[in-house]
């Protein structure tokens, strides 16, 4: 599997490290709701198809991306900084 | 149905094997069962068998949507062992160890349980300390539990470098002796035809497709094969648990589906008499009866429902492999497969009822779950029929994660590659 | 000359005799050889023996897919089993064994197998070996004792134990187009996209390019197909941009156009070359691939067509043609297509007598009326197969009339006179690749035969891989290949002309010829047709059951040969077309590949490891050194003569009556930067860092999110916006790790930049009594008094001239130091302070004694905070600010988190004057026979010099509720049981009067 870093460009997967589901949102960190404090620290989206996913280029520049991933091809379909902007459409 | 024995096998051969019977039968659906089994793998079979057998349930049907045992009951790496950390974990493996003890007997179906041991190897004092607390917490629950010198070791494996030149000098380990491997497919088809024979319809090639609902309440599957409703609509369904709960409407849930590699040798002459783990890494390791080394490593760490693996676990097994035995580092890798598994936030399992009235959940296996298929069939089958856990499954719950009761043998804590 | 051996032609060079054994009887062939052409021209039939029943065997096939000729190859004591003879290049001195037998390959007692006849039939140990339900043997011993005998018969190869000497190397590689294949379309493809300047590389599992060209007889552009091969071989070297991998075996398509292949570099060699690897691993980025893998001859199924003697009509025309043997001097062929009759001629022109070809078609075109002819062999139409005769070599067969419209045999049968029985059943393209690759195969009715599917990543297919069995079809094909995965536009150039035996590709749909006896479908795994049927009569019809069920296809050909004809009978036996019962999904490897390779340059060498600046030192100085992850640390600095307890137990004691050092530079070091460095801080912590002055340190704790203890250390204020976090070994990597994410996904709007110095930094930390004066002593530019450097203060001076930051904190209980200083200096650093504390008694201590002394001081580490501790467990609950949320405050008080019961830190006392062991159990009440009620557990231990006791710290339920309580130790693992006292986890010093000085 090749991930497109915005910086780095294509690199093997095995210079990345997966921090799973890029759609879980924190809450405010005062934030007292115990359900969204749960959802965000144990819940996950896990679908079969396109996925949200954040990686970060450990074995590189070590920025985080939101990768969009498909779990049953393992094609990555776009890339970009977590942090926002630069993102790369990729279609094999 | 005939039972199996070696003199049926003799008279069987003497009129060419002409009048063996299927196994199981082929049964259309029915329209309507007290218990529909969701997943024909080895979870969801022996939850139909000992829902017939302990329960006295057998208007049951277990719907597959491909064919029988096609998920991770037949792409295991037929580990069986109860050498938890945890009680909770502990008191249920050693339970499903003693349902494995006379499971051959009880299915009148070898599945070549054979109790060769599993032994963990350590190499720091750390480690070993941390073996001996796992040990002792077996041994303190009636599970046995040794820890084994070196020399032991060697004599055990003479093929595994013990020396002090190793990167990882094996300084001991802890051995469970009663732990074993088993035929993985003889699980599947052996539950399938124990289940059958008391009446279970095994229905395969039948996708379910949706739940049907009277109110909040589950009343039955549509399916590939029509609609087909039940009292209880029970989900066996492991690595695709995500998937079919997303048909129920529930999108999220405590897990993460990731595939997981296993390979297996050409076949050898006896070289590896017992389950070996590497501590410094991840590896584990048999011998078949056919005699192919059979081992894998960590997860490939990524969602997946693929079941096809990446190069870089392939290569970081097969180092470890060889660090462990350097003579083997002529033999040949001659198959490897992905599994996917349920991946959970603590590592545990979820046998419950719920989270939907008329649902009942088995799921959250991680990569351990062959060796629980008789005990989560047997605990689940008693949630279903009573609709209340067992003692040995009562800590599996849905909610643990959310009141901070989880039950995290590895201590990584809400990352489920890790586990 | 060889008995077997034609007059002239093949690729051998007959001019070079090379000399070798085979189960220790001594044997010469020629360069070219395989082992498997060189015995069969000295004669030899008799190759292996099967899996299951041992039945003698002889070759099937000439290449890669052989099941049956497995031999060991040694090299000194080194075993290589498991290696077909096809693949095995000869060399002087070649030792190969055969397999699988005992005592020899002609009599082998496994035989007896034989006579179990359809006792064992597919499954069968399934149905018993259960045993009594009770008496000794109940549970799984009957099983396990009857275990015993299978496996010693099963198994093929012996592996060896020895150490492989070899050297493994790894490449990886990236190239425009990759061709895997090199018969004719592979070489058309590598020079139509080496021609468009792309980057190439070509690469084939045999010796020499060429593939088919090397034996089929046909012309290209009017020369030997063998010379224009050579021709376009020559061509490619010469291009810069072209790499040629021959003897390479494309094992692996993977995601990302990634694909994984294994370079037998020096297999071949009787000694390799200087530096050669006997190996190389390669991994491939292919921007596309061109897939031009070829395909495999059926084997037909009918009553002993496993008798040695028995082979593929294509491997016997490569013995013939490619090594200059005749696999026999009398050969008859059965076929069910038109390749056959070439196979037929070519044998002719290389000197055997065909006598009959025996076909189960009824209706054979005129043009292969001719060619049986031109073979002079008596065509039986209308024929087929019902026994062959003989033992250890094939003598005769029989053939009976044939209907292929229902299978129906007729008339009496015919003995023919015959050494070798060459088949055909037709071809099956080589799609594994395609099939890994993610896609699903498409059966051809036409062709009989499981066809590519449509690319799921970056490949096209050539030749014969996509049914187009004609060369001329696979020049056209592979041309086109090469030019569109290079980006070319299609060449209208006219193609090179091929002349060649005309025939249709299209096979008659039989697989099987129904007569008495056994007819064998997975050859290696004695699985015969009516095991397949007996599976269809048990239920597992899917193909997976099927394969699951009989082991068809799970030997070590991974059903090259089987796959095809056992789906054909179950279909058969089903009702159904081949496609409904489906084909498996092909998955790495294509061929098995050796575990050394994919180890590689980690073979012998698995793991890094991290020295600290000091290392060399402590070798020098004696130090025992302990491995804790990847780092090397000294245990103890041993006296002759000392036990490992002596050893700490002087240290420590020394350390706390004088002054000790201690090489703390593993600890993780983590420069935080920023503007809202401080508040990033707050946030992580449990505790407030934003009040931390300037020039002072603070030990913090952080949480996981989900509210569990994460990992604790000090952070040192070195300026406004400037940071340096101290974590444990251990977790240095993930809090590193943990705080990126946080900056990057979380907090992006925060402007703190965090950055690993872990590696930057030596570090000694130095305590005891003495040690303010072991540092006055040799520090310069600055003071060390207590005014200039408090409790938990820090100042920057100078040592041996060498810039240092100093910290005053206290791992020991002790008064004590931290040192900090550039790694390269770090020795320097450390000798200078070592020479400083001569004067003052100063002792190096390693890892034990200062394990023991934060036993006594009761500090926590990673044995306690475990990943399932929490702050309140570890009584570390003064440091949970209630003014600012963190890290993990939300979720920290949920029910099951502050439970009563749940294990909290104690100290004990060991109240028998015996040692503890890491690791063992504490309870109420002993029961040593049955130990049970465990109410938590050792995670510390040691002697304490400070008490004069053994003392250990421990995780136990509801601890804090049972100091001052007697308990016991139970640690049935070691036989230690005995009594304690449980007592708080603060030993020693517990007011902190000595560090705070």
């Amino acid at each position: 599997m090749l991930i497109t870093c915005p910086y780095c460009g294509p690199r093997d997967v095995i210079e990345f490290t997966y921090q799973g589901d890029g759609n879980r949102e924190r809450p405010q960190p005062a934030s007292q709701n115990l359900d969204a404090w749960n959802a965000y620290v144990y819940d996950r989206l896990n679908p079969a198809g396109d996925h949200n996913e954040i990686w970060q280029h450990s074995g590189g520049c070590r920025a985080h991306l939101r990768v969009v991933r498909n779990t049953l091809t393992h094609e990555v379909l776009s890339t970009a900084f977590a942090r926002g902007g630069h993102k790369t459409e990729s279609r094999s | 149905m005939a039972e199996y024995s070696a003199f049926s096998l003799l008279k069987n051969a003497l009129t060419g094997n002409k009048d063996w019977k299927p196994a199981w039968r082929k049964p259309d659906p029915k329209a309507s069962y007290d218990v529909i089994v969701i997943g024909g793998g080895g979870h969801g079979l022996s939850t139909a068998y000992y829902l017939a057998k302990e329960h006295g349930i057998t208007n049951v049907a277990v719907l597959e949507k491909g064919w029988l045992g096609s998920g991770n009951v037949g792409r295991n790496t037929t580990a069986v062992r109860s050498n938890y950390l945890l009680p909770q974990n502990t008191r249920f493996y050693e339970h499903s160890m003693k349902l494995w003890e006379n499971l051959s007997h009880d299915l009148n179906y070898n599945v070549m349980f054979s109790q060769r041991g599993c032994l963990n190897l350590a190499h720091t004092p750390a480690q070993l300390d941390d073996y001996a607390r796992r040990g002792n917490a077996m041994r303190h629950l009636g599970v046995d539990a040794d820890l084994m010198s070196v020399d032991q070791i060697k004599r055990l494996v003479p093929a595994l470098d013990v020396s002090g030149s190793a990167r990882f000098p094996v300084l001991g380990g802890l051995m469970q002796r009663r732990a074993g491997s088993a035929r993985h497919d003889a699980v599947a088809w052996g539950y399938a035809r124990g289940a059958d024979r008391r009446g279970v319809d095994i229905v395969e090639n039948c996708e379910v497709t949706g739940f049907l609902r009277d109110g909040g309440r589950i009343t039955g599957v549509s399916t590939t094969r029509g609609e087909i409703r039940a009292k209880k609509v029970a989900l066996a369904v492991a690595g695709s648990t995500g998937r079919v709960m997303q048909l129920a409407g529930i999108s999220h849930m405590p897990i993460e589906s990731h595939v997981l590699q296993a390979f297996v040798s050409e076949s050898l002459k006896p070289i590896i008499d017992t389950i070996l783990t590497f501590g410094m890494g991840h590896f584990y390791i048999s011998q078949s009866d056919k005699g192919g080394l059979v081992y894998g490593g960590d997860l490939d760490g990524y969602n997946s429902y693929a079941q096809r693996g990446s190069l870089p676990i392939v290569d970081e097994v097969m180092s470890e492999m060889v660090a462990l035995f350097p003579g083997l580092a002529r033999v040949r890798m001659l198959r490897s497969w992905g599994g996917v598994c349920d991946m959970t936030m603590d590592g545990s399992p979820i046998i419950t009822t719920g989270p939907l009235p008329g649902m009942y959940l088995n799921c959250g296996w991680c990569y351990g779950g062959f060796k629980a298929t008789p005990a989560s069939g047997w605990c689940f089958a008693h949630t279903i029929a009573k609709d209340e856990p067992h003692e040995f499954n009562a800590p599996f719950t849905l909610d643990r994660f959310y009141r901070g009761l989880v039950i995290d043998d590895k201590g990584q804590g809400a990352t489920p590659r890790l586990h | 000359m060889s008995p077997r051996r034609t007059e002239t032609g093949g690729r051998i060079d007959r001019l070079r005799t090379i000399r070798f054994t085979f189960d220790g009887a001594p044997y010469t062939g020629h360069a070219g050889d395989t082992l498997a052409s060189a015995l069969l021209a000295n004669g030899v039939t008799l190759f292996g023996r099967s899996f299951k029943y041992h039945r003698p065997r002889g070759l099937l096939a000439a290449g890669v897919e052989e099941p049956n000729a497995l031999v060991t190859v040694l090299r000194g004591e080194v075993r290589e089993p498991n290696i077909a003879a096809t693949m095995v290049e000869i060399y002087d001195g070649l030792v190969a064994v055969s397999q699988n037998r005992a005592p020899s390959l002609a009599w082998d007692i496994g035989a007896l197998n034989q006579l179990g006849g359809k006792v064992l039939s597919a499954g069968f140990y399934y149905k018993t070996f259960m045993g009594p339900v009770i008496g000794p043997l109940k549970g799984t011993r009957f099983w396990m004792f009857c275990e015993h005998f299978i496996r010693r018969a099963a198994g093929l190869g012996k592996a060896g134990t020895a150490p492989d000497p070899a050297r493994y190397e790894r490449m990886n590689a990236f190239c425009d187009v990759l061709v895997v294949g090199s018969g004719p379309a592979g070489l058309m493809a590598a020079k139509a996209a080496a021609d468009q300047g792309a980057r190439v590389i070509l690469a084939d599992l045999e010796a020499h390019f060429g593939g088919s060209a090397h034996w089929s007889g046909e012309t290209i552009d009017g020369v030997p197909a063998a010379d224009w091969a050579q021709r376009t071989v020559g061509q490619l070297e010469g291009n810069d941009n072209v790499r040629l991998l021959p003897r390479t075996t494309v094992w692996g398509y993977y995601d990302g156009n990634t694909l994984a292949a294994l370079e037998r570099v020096t297999d071949h060699k009787e000694t390799p070359a200087k530096g050669e690897p006997r190996q190389r691993y390669w991994a491939i980025r292919a921007g596309t691939v061109v897939l031009a893998t070829g395909s495999f001859e059926r084997p037909l199924i009918f009553p002993g067509n496993d008798r040695p003697g028995v082979m593929l009509a294509h491997a016997a025309e490569r013995y013939a043609v490619e090594y200059g043997v005749l696999p026999g001097q009398r050969i008859a062929l059965f076929t069910n297509n038109d390749s056959a009759y070439r196979s037929a001629v070519a044998l002719k022109k290389a000197g055997a007598a065909v006598v009959a070809i025996v076909d189960v078609r009824g209706d054979v075109s005129n043009e292969m009326r001719r060619l049986a002819s031109e073979a002079e062999a008596e065509l039986l139409a209308g024929h087929a197969v019902v026994a062959t005769e003989g033992g250890r070599a094939l003598t005769g067969l029989k053939v009976q009339r044939f209907d292929a419209t229902n299978g129906a045999l007729s008339g009496d049968d015919r003995s023919i006179h015959a050494d070798s029985l060459l088949m055909s059943g037709g071809w099956s393209p080589t799609i594994h690749l395609a099939s890994q690759a993610g896609a699903r195969a498409e059966w051809d009715p036409a062709r009989q035969a499981f066809l590519p599917p449509r690319p799921t990543q970056r490949w096209i297919g050539a030749g014969a891989f996509t049914g187009s069995f004609s060369t001329a079809e696979a020049i056209a094909e592979g041309r086109a290949a090469g030019l569109q995965a290079a980006g070319g536009s299609a060449s209208s150039a006219p193609l090179p002309i091929v002349e060649a035996t005309p025939g249709d590709p299209d096979p008659a749909p039989v697989f099987e010829i129904k007569a008495k006896g056994k007819s064998f479908v997975d050859f290696q795994h004695d699985v015969t047709a009516e095991d397949v049927r007996l599976a269809h009569r048990e239920g597992f019809v899917s193909v997976e059951h099927l394969k699951r069920y009989t082991t068809l296809g799970m030997a070590t050909d991974q059903g090259k040969n089987s796959n095809v004809p056992g789906l054909a009978i179950m279909a058969e036996a089903l009702g159904k077309p081949i496609p409904e019962v489906g084909t498996t999904r092909f998955r790495p490897p294509y061929t098995a590949v050796s575990i050394g390779s994919l180890a590689a340059e980690r073979f012998g060498d698995l793991k890094p490891e991290r020295l600290t600046p000091m290392h060399d030192w402590h070798i020098a100085n004696g130090a025992t050194m302990y491995s804790a992850g990847l780092w090397y640390r000294p245990m103890i600095y041993g006296l002759a003569g000392e036990t490992v307890e002596q050893a700490y137990v002087r240290e420590a004691r020394a350390t706390r009556e004088s002054a000790g050092i201690v090489d703390v530079s593993t600890l993780g070091k983590i420069a935080v930067q920023g503007p809202d460095a401080a508040e990033f801080l707050d946030r992580v912590y449990t505790n407030m860092f934003s009040t931390l002055a300037v020039g002072k340190a603070r030990y913090g704790l952080m949480l996981r999110e989900d509210g569990l203890a994460f990992d604790d250390g000090t952070t040192w204020r070195l300026g406004e916006q400037d940071f340096l976090m101290t974590t444990t070994t251990a977790n240095a990597g993930k809090v590193m790790q943990n705080l990126e994410y946080f900056l990057d996904v979380i907090w992006p709007e925060l402007k703190v930049t965090v950055t690993s110095v872990t590696d930057e930094w030596a570090g000694a930390a130095i305590g005891g009594p003495k040690a303010r004066a072991i540092l006055f002593s040799c520090v310069t530019g600055t003071a060390v008094d207590n005014a200039t450097l408090p409790f938990m203060g820090i100042v920057h001076g100078r040592i041996a001239g060498v810039p240092v930051m100093i910290c005053r904190l206290s791992f020991s209980g002790e008064m004590a130091f931290e040192v900090y200083s550039g790694a390269g200096y770090g020795t320097r650093v450390w000798e200078a302070l070592i020479e400083a504390g001569k004067p003052f008694g100063l002792v190096t201590y390693g890892l034990e004694a200062l394990g023991t002394m934060r036993i006594e001081k009761g500090h926590v580490t990673g044995a306690e905070i475990d990943g399932r501790t929490t702050a309140r467990d570890l009584h570390l609950d003064w440091m949970l600010s209630k003014k600012k949320p963190f890290i993990g405050s939300a979720m920290m008080d949920r029910e099951g988190l502050i439970s009563p019961d749940r294990l909290q830190l104690v100290g004990l006392i060991s109240l028998d004057n015996r040692p503890f062991n890491g690791g063992a159990h504490i309870v109420e009440e002993l029961d040593e026979a049955n130990p049970h009620d465990s109410i938590g557990h050792i995670t510390a231990c040691c002697y304490s010099p400070a008490l004069s006791k053994y003392i250990a710290l421990a995780l136990v339920k509801d601890g804090k509720a049972r100091h001052g309580t007697r308990a016991f130790v139970s640690d049935p693992l070691r036989n230690r049981f005995g009594p304690i006292e449980i007592v708080s986890n603060h030993f020693y010093d517990p007011d902190g009067s000595r560090m705070h000085g």
